[in-house]
């Protein structure tokens, strides 16, 4: 199928993406990667008038520490993502994510804020951005304005954004002392999109573990934290009793609805098999993670 | 990739693993495909598809589309009522088959959801696509038959209003009688149903039709394996001169079948180019793929096989019920893939008592029909289910119940009870060779051990015997015209090369690089010296085109013949100049020599004086160096080949994923031309065959609606899911021919999936599981476990 007739504009700041999509009389769109819009306007499911070419604003790019966090610009390629030495220091769970995120050709195109800001809750960055507990930096025509990750994805494909606001970075919180991180999920061929997936953010000090963050892919309408599970995990040891503790536990967080591809009662049963897995290998260390 | 080794016997060329010269054009994106070609005055077409699977068709509003920029018709169903006669796939040789006529576009209702209904033709693809979004079409939604057992039962809706019920066609096979071998028996059951899938080949269907009104000419470029049979049909059901249609199949890229179907977009593009008198081109995209290329398969097969207690098969009973979508398709039928299942079932082994009945029943679905090893996945996996079931009841090792029970060397020829007439199978032998390349004893060793820490692996294997070379008992018998010869015109140019014209058709298997292989080592010319054309109704000899694992067997022995031909032409103006007996010369290296191998002139030498200097030769001499030749089998009906494949898969009980470790093909497809391409083509195939068993399935809702028409929700196997594919050949040439070629194309896929059934359900049968569904799927897994 070919997308219907649209305009195109190349910018060069956000300030000039801002104005542009301001002045559109009709509907607009940011384009970045392009790699999941582009696909829905050539089977004409989205029609935008203007695609406002987003990828060249440098301000936009970059990955570095600021103050206690990670900034990560929102043109972030997801190669870049799987390559970045900061981000495998301080945000290990990322570097995980990111090679299970498709295939190389899509990594060398699709963004950091691309993916967030369609918050599909089957791609892996929406789940791992609750478990990191990240911030999302937002632009719009009134300024930045900061919004938690916990706070930032409100349905299916539905976010914090408002019309012209463009995500323009995220803020991810260093790896703490003691932090065990995992990122795992469960496809049927590599770089499909996860039946389930999970993001694992656990700090363990003296034996027991202080802090847990769990965001699952592919389990509801958003990505999903797991409060009951979480607090089934907080205070003791990650010990077998407590991955059976978590297990039983997350059927108070989820309940996936059946679909095309899956029943519901596979999909929270692979959730549980994929959090005793996760949990099982964090209580063996997980992902490294320098001390912040 | 492993490189393939030259086969035992080897000649200059034929046996040698040579890569196909035509590969680095390919690769260097110098292909021209059908969508590549752009002729002056071209027009694109696009189609208004039907949402609903079945839907009685109202008002179709046109004028606001017809209104829009670029468009320059848009065309209903009425519109070609004149033009074109209605088409019906049956054959005669199916007795009491029944089929709805098809039309390019419907007239009164729709029957599955996808069917092109209103087509635009408009300046660019885009702007037809524009037009499509203001058509309105009244559809009247009606009950839709899905399910293929629902689609016989008496309350069912029935799709074809001529028609007294949805089954299209009924057939029964028996031999000898199956109700005394059951008496007394060992009796084991299977109840097992295979999905759709289809042939998601890298290029999709695409078709150019360019009509000239001053010679009444029509020109169709068209990504097809079956050029003639498409000159053929334009011809006559357009009331067109068959000379003068031509149909081009450039480049091609995959067919497995799927682009050997008429489909209901070709005639509207060849009824629109008679219309407008303006070339017209439709390129399916990947959306229109799946929701009209035919599917595959769609078999619920419900057998059981009788055993005595030594182990000796005594019989089976088989009810195969398919699917096949609204109509049977056309010109070959829907037929044939059950035909095929029912009477390949058994085949291996030496059965007298057999009975099989087959129903064919119509759904609101997309046409089912040929792919790649037509039937033998379902025959096979069928069987060989049975036969590891009754090695369990018996406690025989599966390896141990085949060997006893296979049609044994000395019962050659051997009739089935089928009546499949098989003039030398190696079924003993490629059992044997493929025990030794599994190390089948340390492959159960190593799954005891494993088993004892938790580990779920499965060993499976599975016999196949395949249908290649087929005479006109496949479909001239039935009334098509499909032709079971193949053509090939051989010229020696006046430079001293080779031109080969055939009719056998290039997919991207490498048909034309065999073919040079052959006609190199007939003549004993360098192969760089030999160019192949393929693929035009113009310039190559009328034939049966490639289909059917046809092209090596029956292609190649033509194109062996016709260097024969060639040859004896050379050698008699060479031995007029050269003033020997032919007899006594003979051509290597591109020169004619003496009996001892002394270059005596080089072909060029006699190319220049045949074609230039015709006055040296005696009158009685013919300067002809343009032979040709046509060959069909005259022998056995078919060239049934054999071979087994072996299957090592680890089952994760706790998630239903199954990785498959390794794969083990021994196959037998008479002699090799090219093992490098047999082995290419037994690996496409396997991983073909273990799509079907892991992953592709074309999933339907209850209203016929198709779920996973797209890339991301329809599974390809992927690289990363494949395991190694270790292949081992055994070679029984055809008597019927001097080449003695069989075929291999469908060899990969006809077992594969049946040796991956039986290993999965060898790491399931010590948990009291088992499965029977394709494609095993984690979800399926986990409930035959009953962990969901």
């Amino acid at each position: 199928m070919k997308a219907r007739a649209f305009d195109y504009r190349r910018v060069a700041s956000v300030a000039e993406a801002l104005d542009a999509y301001g002045a559109c009389a009709g509907e607009a769109r940011y384009l970045a990667g392009g790699q999941s819009l582009l696909p829905a306007l050539n089977l004409r499911l989205d029609a935008p008038d203007l695609l406002i070419d987003i990828g060249r604003i440098e301000a936009l790019r970059g990955i570095a520490i600021e103050g206690e966090s990670l900034r990560i610009g929102a043109l972030t390629r997801h190669a870049e993502t799987l390559a970045s030495p900061l981000i495998a220091a301080h945000a290990p769970i990322l570097t995980q994510a990111a090679a299970y995120m498709a295939h190389p050709a899509i990594r060398n195109l699709g963004t950091m804020g691309g993916s967030l800001s369609l918050a599909d809750p089957a791609s892996e960055l929406p789940a791992c951005m609750r478990a990191l507990g990240a911030t999302l930096e937002i632009t719009g025509p009134h300024g930045i304005r900061a919004v938690p990750a916990d706070d930032f994805f409100q349905d299916l494909y539905e976010t914090a954004l408002v019309p012209g606001e463009m995500l323009t970075a995220v803020h991810v919180p260093l790896a703490a002392s003691g932090s065990r991180m995992q990122f795992t999920e469960i496809a049927r061929r590599r770089g499909d999109y996860a039946m389930v997936g999970l993001a694992a953010n656990l700090v363990l000090a003296e034996g027991l573990v202080t802090s847990a963050r769990l965001g699952f892919c592919s389990v509801g309408p958003t990505p999903m934290r797991a409060p009951a599970t979480e607090a089934a995990l907080t205070g003791r040891p990650l010990d077998g009793d407590a991955i059976t503790a978590a297990r039983a536990a997350l059927g108070d967080d989820i309940s996936p609805d059946d679909d095309d591809s899956l029943s519901a009662a596979a999909r929270m049963h692979l959730a549980r098999v994929l959090l005793g897995r996760v949990l099982a290998t964090l209580g063996e260390g997980g992902a490294e993670a320098v001390a912040a | 990739m492993s490189a393939a080794a030259d086969s035992p016997g080897a000649g200059r060329y034929i046996g040698r693993g040579l890569p196909r010269p035509g590969a680095r054009r390919l690769l260097a994106g110098r292909g021209r495909y059908t969508d590549d070609v752009v002729l002056p005055r071209m027009l694109h077409a696009a189609f208004l598809r039907s949402p609903y699977a079945h839907a009685r068709l109202g008002v179709i509003d046109v004028s606001a589309a017809a209104a829009m920029p670029g468009v320059h018709r848009v065309l209903t169903g009425a519109d070609f009522e004149p033009l074109c006669t209605p088409w019906v796939g049956t054959l005669s040789h199916f007795k009491g088959m029944r089929s709805a006529p098809q039309r390019p576009l419907p007239t009164d209702k729709v029957v599955w959801a996808g069917q092109p209904v209103v087509m635009v033709i408009a300046e660019t693809r885009a702007q037809a696509e524009d037009a499509l979004e203001v058509i309105a079409v009244a559809f009247e939604e009606l009950d839709a038959v899905v399910d293929l057992d629902a689609a016989r039962a008496p309350e069912s809706p029935v799709i074809d209003a001529g028609a007294p019920d949805n089954v299209l066609f009924r057939t029964r096979i028996e031999a000898g009688s199956t109700a005394s071998a059951f008496a007394g028996a060992e009796i084991v059951s299977v109840d097992l149903r295979f999905g759709r899938h289809t042939a998601v080949t890298m290029e999709p269907r695409a078709v150019l039709a360019d009509f000239d009104p001053s010679e009444a000419r029509l020109t169709v470029h068209q990504s097809t394996q079956t050029p003639y049979q498409f000159q053929d049909l334009y011809a006559r059901h357009f009331g067109l001169s068959e000379a003068r249609v031509r149909v081009i199949a450039p480049d091609v890229g995959g067919s497995f079948g799927m682009k050997l179907h008429l489909y209901h977009e070709d005639m509207a593009v060849v009824g629109a180019s008679l219309l407008l008198k303006r070339p017209v081109k439709f390129t399916a995209d990947r959306m229109e793929a799946f929701a009209s290329d035919i599917h595959a398969r769609d078999h619920r097969v419900r057998a059981r096989l009788a055993v005595g207690p030594d182990g000796t098969l005594r019989a089976i009973e088989v009810d195969d019920v398919t699917g096949v979508g609204p109509f049977s398709a056309y010109p070959r039928t829907s037929a044939v893939e059950g035909n095929q299942v029912v009477r390949l079932i058994g085949a291996p082994y030496r059965l007298t008592d057999y009975r099989a009945d087959l129903t064919v029943v119509a759904q609101n679905k997309v046409q089912m029909s040929q792919y790649r090893a037509v039937g033998h996945p379902i025959a096979c996996a069928v069987t060989e289910r049975l036969v590891d079931l009754a090695a369990d009841r018996l406690g025989l090792d599966p390896f141990e119940i085949r060997r006893r029970n296979y049609v044994t060397d000395d019962m050659y020829p051997h009739t089935t009870p089928s009546g499949y007439r098989f003039e030398k199978l190696s079924l003993a032998t490629c059992l044997e060779k493929l025990h030794a390349l599994m190390d089948y004893p340390a492959l159960c060793a190593e799954q005891a051990a494993l088993r004892a820490k938790g580990i779920h692996r499965g060993i499976g294997i599975a016999t196949y015997v395949e249908i290649t070379n087929p005479t006109p008992a496949f479909y001239g018998v039935g009334g098509a015209h499909i032709s079971a010869q193949d053509g090939c015109v051989l010229k020696l140019t006046p430079a001293g090369e080779v031109s080969c014209a055939i009719s056998i058709t290039e997919q991207g298997q490498g048909s034309e690089a065999i073919i040079g292989q052959i006609v190199a080592e007939g003549l004993g010319v360098d192969r760089d010296h030999v160019r192949v054309l393929t693929g035009d109704t113009e310039t190559t000899p009328s034939g049966g085109a490639t289909w059917a694992c046809r092209g090596a067997g029956i292609g190649g022995e033509t194109a062996l013949q016709a260097s024969r031909k060639l040859k004896a032409r050379i050698l008699e103006i060479a031995a007029a100049i050269l003033q020997a007996e032919p007899g006594t010369l003979d051509i290597r290296d591109d020169a004619v020599t003496d009996a001892d191998g002394m270059p005596r002139m080089t072909l060029r030498e006699v190319a220049n004086l045949a074609y230039y200097r015709s006055d040296l030769l005696p009158p009685d001499v013919s300067p002809a160096l343009t032979v040709a030749h046509h060959f069909a089998p005259r022998g056995y009906p078919f060239a049934f080949t054999n071979g087994i494949h072996g299957s090592l898969v680890e089952v994760d009980v706790e998630t239903g994923f199954v990785t498959i470790l390794k794969h083990w093909v021994v196959e037998d497809c008479g002699r090799v031309i090219n093992p490098l391409l047999v082995d290419e083509q037994i690996r496409g195939g396997v991983v073909q065959g273990l799509g079907a068993a892991f992953f592709e399935e074309c999933r339907y809702g209850e209203t016929g609606q198709l779920l996973n028409g797209s890339m991301s929700d329809y599974l390809v196997p992927m690289a990363c899911e494949m395991p190694d594919i270790v292949i081992a050949h055994v070679e029984t040439p055809t008597l019927d021919t001097e080449l003695g070629a069989k075929g291999c194309g469908e060899a990969g896929t006809a077992a594969s999936s049946g040796a991956a059934l039986n290993a999965v359900n060898d790491a399931l049968r010590p948990l009291g599981a088992g499965i029977s569904q394709l494609p095993m799927t984690p979800e399926r897994i986990l409930r035959a476990l009953d962990v969901i």
